[in-house]
């Protein structure tokens, strides 16, 4: 039995569709995240789970229940929220018991369990602070911690990093990936952060205006995107959509990049997927990620892979690497060069392609063909 | 982890959710009850009582617009009206003008600009009969100002306005302004403190001196001010009756009658309720003729930026 | 000189130092005004009958006495009784605190449904809630007298508490709708997940941390209710009647000698509690008054 179930989500507030039927399936232990730009609907989808918002059509199910018309207290979740929502008027420890004050634990139960939870989340020297005391990442752990002492069937986070700056968010979200592992919870999290989903999940929802554009595992969502929104979504610096059309000549098949002004690119293709071929000679877009053009050419030979020649527009090293934007065919894309690179701007330089990472998406409709 | 490890969550009884769902509805209800009552029947009440010829107890008898033809005739409402007119005119340019003028000189960060804020605000602490009795006492010709300024050398000093026919309305002015100025120029400082810095730099760069600047480019930004001042001056000035009340008692004679001590004495003393309700009516009339615009614009500005 | 960006005043460099000296001269020209009303007041109410018809009002008194203000608490006449003021201060007393625990209470509770249920038609309901700040209240007297007499309670402390809590509701209603619409959403959500219900969470998250606005309400409606007269007049004269007619009856009794330095006692007696409460709560005072001037 899964432990989440969404069935033909929908939402409207009057004449508009904030969520167009969406359906998700979470077993027990998975982390899903939902992922997309604002206004995409996650928001309000983990609203609708936790009971905060009412439901249009379709079913939630929690553990196998029906739970449309449960409050929030009713539905064996907890939530971690963006702000925190740390009582200001209670200390930690209250902060953490309030749940169980309002189920009427007895008090000595309370305090153990406020006391396990504090110390798997390194907080017990805070226990009578305010949280006005404490500090975002301490704050965060009080949030969980208040969460994680309902021991729920479901844990939801709205965002709960987007309020750390940089170090603290990259610090808290080890921490969350470290407490998954470690209770194996069911955790369904929202963020618009790629990287925190791309980190975090074993499941990823890719969402845009109240659509489920694509569900998968990380590794599915980043080599094999559904479309071409969720190709450029995930992923930094995005992957490369190069327009061009598939041509097939003197016994082999290249792809030819062109456009306005600039002298038309060929990159030769030893073999296309079968799908593709319905595209000979018209239109298509290639998908190719910045670190599957590569400038390590393995002494000329680059052992098969395509080879192309590029102005280099721009360089940009990070440290492990140096990005560089390539001009081919008066496009520009982006390649992940190895950080030692001594190509500057202006100069020519020879690039292979990995053709196993190599997308193919329809250009009309942007969905992948192969 | 499939189920939960915690203990089941409680689940609600079917009263208890009839319960919750209702209580919000359930806890507003009395005020509204109160507000639909005392506020929008009490004026359906008075609004017919403007239509009977009731007296001294109401009479159930509709008579169409008598009562108003009648008041309208009335040479005290008349005053009253001309009355209400000098008065609110004088008392809401006076106040908006010195509000201002004491919300700008504030603002030049001036030491002791907290104990002069209070020292402008504290007669708004005040009850009118308070205000009232003071001036009245102040203004007393021959134990007043009067005296005083005549005891400072000017023999023929006269200022015996209080008990004038002409000048009365003119106290009650001064006595009137005295009170409100003071939050007039509150609003006008927390206007004034919300003006962006950068603006005022950028004039200064362009050469504009302070008066200038202050002229051109701060005051046109208290456009929101002005209109709320305004608003609320003349609602306060159109309810004008605690000041009448304590500093003339609407005299001498009826010369500093106003539409309150106008309704007042003729729903209480002359036994003319019906009369008195058309008064009341009346002065509803007029706020809500000034009320409504503005609040409607208000409204549209704010859904505007909502959204 | 060193040019100070940040205050106007530094703007164009020359001629400070006498334009300093026109606008403190100005704040103490009009300070001195403003304060005039009340010395003149005080000193009135400290000196012997015979001085105020001999001296002047800003003169100090000759010989200090507090005897004006005895009478006024304890004997000077109000209408036909003449034991002082006293017992119409306590009238106002009683009638003020209840009127404004009421009317306070009841206020918080419509603020949070208000901003925290929202159901269709809340920001209508709010809106023919409000009318009720903005109606003269000539417009009610003629009912309301009656519904009091029928009711029993015309003349009558209970009578002036229920009016007071009826005409508050409006304002009380704003003051905290306004104050619980920037209240986090989230915090009540965290609070109905962990099962806290409709009172659980107003009394355990809501108002505790409601302190400044409370404290606005309290001292709006305390001066509010206080210093009213339209309708203690109007519903309450006699031996129920609040301390403003109370007041007033005292200044314009025409029998007899005016007893000017008594009338100013009272007038100053009459004025202290507000006067306090200013003084002590000054920045919320401030803020009831610009909370009552943004509406919406």
């Amino acid at each position: 039995m899964a432990s989440l179930e969404l069935l033909n989500i929908r939402k409207r507030y009057g004449e508009l569709d904030i969520l167009k039927g969406i359906d998700i399936s979470v077993d027990a232990g998975e982390f899903l995240v939902l992922v997309g730009p604002s206004g995409c609907g996650k928001s309000t989808l983990l609203n609708m789970i936790a009971g905060l918002d009412t439901v249009s059509e379709g079913d939630i199910r929690i553990g196998g229940r029906r739970v449309n018309d449960l409050h929030p207290s009713e539905r064996d979740i907890a939530m971690v929220f963006q702000s925190y929502a740390l009582y200001p008027n209670m200390s930690v420890k209250e902060n953490i018991a309030f749940g169980m004050e309002m189920r009427k634990v007895p008090k000595p139960e309370r305090e153990q369990a406020v006391k396990e939870v504090s110390k798997t989340l390194q907080i017990d020297h805070l226990l009578d602070r305010r949280p006005a005391q404490l500090s975002g990442g301490q704050r965060q752990r009080v949030a969980m911690g208040r969460a994680l002492v309902r021991k729920p069937r479901i844990f939801l986070f709205d965002e709960p990093l987007s309020n750390l700056d940089a170090q603290l968010r990259v610090d808290m979200r080890t921490e969350i990936k470290k407490l998954h592992q470690r209770l194996g919870a069911t955790i369904v999290y929202v963020t618009h952060d790629q990287i925190e989903a791309m980190t975090l999940a074993t499941r990823i929802a890719v969402m845009r205006a109240g659509e489920l554009l694509q569900l998968g595992s990380p590794a599915e969502i980043y080599n094999r995107p559904a479309n071409t929104f969720v190709a450029g979504f995930m992923g930094s610096p995005r992957m490369n959509l190069i327009p061009g059309t598939l041509k097939s000549e003197a016994g082999g098949l290249h792809l030819e990049v062109a456009s306005e002004g600039a002298a038309p690119a060929r990159v030769v293709l030893p073999r296309v997927p079968d799908a593709t071929r319905a595209y000979l000679g018209r239109e298509i877009t290639a998908g190719l990620r910045p670190e599957a053009i590569s400038d390590k050419l393995d002494g000329g030979s680059a052992d098969g892979r395509p080879v192309i020649e590029a102005v280099v527009e721009v360089t940009e090293p990070t440290g492990p690497d140096t990005l560089a934007v390539l001009l081919l065919g008066g496009r520009e894309i982006t390649a992940r060069l190895r950080p030692d690179s001594t190509l500057k701007a202006g100069e020519l330089g020879r690039f292979a392609i990995d053709l196993s990472k190599l997308v193919w998406f329809d250009p009309a409709s942007g969905a992948r063909v192969a | 982890m499939d189920s939960s490890t915690g203990p089941a969550p409680a689940t609600w009884s079917a009263a208890d959710r009839w319960l919750q769902r209702s209580l919000p509805k359930l806890v507003l209800s009395p005020t509204l009850v109160v507000s639909l009552v005392f506020v929008y029947g009490f004026i359906l009440w008075t609004a017919y009582l403007s239509f009977t010829p009731s007296k001294g107890y109401p009479i159930h008898e509709l008579v169409g617009f008598l009562q108003y033809v009648r008041v309208w005739n009335h040479p005290r409402w008349q005053v009253a009206i001309h009355n209400l007119a000098i008065f609110g005119m004088l008392y809401i340019v006076l106040c908006m003008a010195l509000g201002l003028l004491l919300a700008i000189l504030l603002d030049q960060r001036i030491r002791q600009e907290g104990t002069l804020r209070a020292i402008y605000l504290y007669p708004l602490a005040l009850s009118f009969i308070v205000t009232g009795t003071a001036w009245k006492w102040m203004l007393n010709p021959g134990l007043g100002i009067e005296k005083l300024v005549q005891g400072w050398g000017f023999q023929n000093f006269k200022f015996d306005w209080i008990v004038s026919e002409e000048m009365a309305i003119y106290c009650v002015v001064m006595a009137g302004v005295w009170q409100a100025t003071g939050f007039v120029m509150a609003m006008f400082l927390a206007g004034l403190r919300g003006i962006d810095q950068d603006l005022i730099k950028a004039a200064s760069l362009d050469g504009a001196s302070l008066p200038k600047i202050y002229w051109r480019i701060v005051i046109p930004q208290l456009r929101p001010v002005f209109m709320g001042a305004l608003i609320i001056l003349a609602h306060l000035a159109i309810k004008s009756y605690e000041l009448v009340v304590a500093l003339t008692g609407g005299g001498p004679g009826y010369a500093t009658e106003l539409p309150s001590t106008f309704m007042y004495a003729h729903t209480f003393t002359r036994n003319q309720l019906g009369m008195g309700a058309a008064s009341a009516v009346m002065m509803l009339l007029t706020i809500v003729a000034i009320m409504v615009p503005y609040l409607y614009s208000e409204m549209r500005a704010a859904g505007k930026r909502s959204h | 000189m060193a040019q100070q960006w940040d205050s106007p005043q530094m703007v164009k460099g020359t001629g400070v130092r006498w334009s300093a000296f026109v606008i403190y001269g100005l704040l103490l020209f009009f300070a001195a005004i403003y304060v005039l009303p009340l010395v003149v007041m005080l000193l009135t109410s400290l000196k012997p009958l015979p001085e105020i018809y001999s001296g002047s009002i800003i003169a100090l008194p000759q010989e200090w006495t507090v005897k004006p203000w005895i009478d006024a608490w304890g004997q000077t006449c109000v209408g036909l009784s003449c034991r002082g003021i006293k017992g119409y201060f306590w009238n106002s007393t009683k009638m003020t605190v209840a009127a404004v625990i009421i009317s306070t209470a009841i206020g918080m509770l419509n603020g949070y449904v208000l901003t925290k249920w929202r159901f269709r038609g809340a920001d209508l309901l709010f809106g023919l809630i409000l009318f009720g700040c903005f109606i003269p209240f000539q417009i009610v007297l003629i009912p309301m007298a009656t519904l009091l007499g029928k009711l029993g309670i015309a003349s009558s402390t209970p009578g002036l508490v229920l009016v007071h809590v009826v005409y508050g509701l409006a304002f009380t209603t704003l003051y905290f709708r306004n104050y619980y619409v920037a209240f986090p959403d989230e915090l009540i959500r965290a609070a109905m997940i962990d099962g806290a219900k409709f009172f659980s969470i107003f009394f355990r998250i809501l108002v505790p941390n409601s302190a400044p606005i409370v404290v606005v309400t309290v001292i709006w409606q305390f001066t509010n209710i206080w210093n009213d007269f339209l309708f203690g007049a109007s519903f309450s004269t006699g031996e129920s009647a609040p301390m403003t007619v109370a007041l007033n009856n005292v200044v314009n009794t025409s029998t007899g000698e005016r007893e000017y330095n008594v009338h100013m006692a009272a007038a100053v007696i009459a004025a202290l509690p507000t006067l306090l409460v200013y003084i002590v709560g000054g920045r919320y005072f401030v803020r009831g008054l610009m909370t009552g001037s943004v509406k919406g």
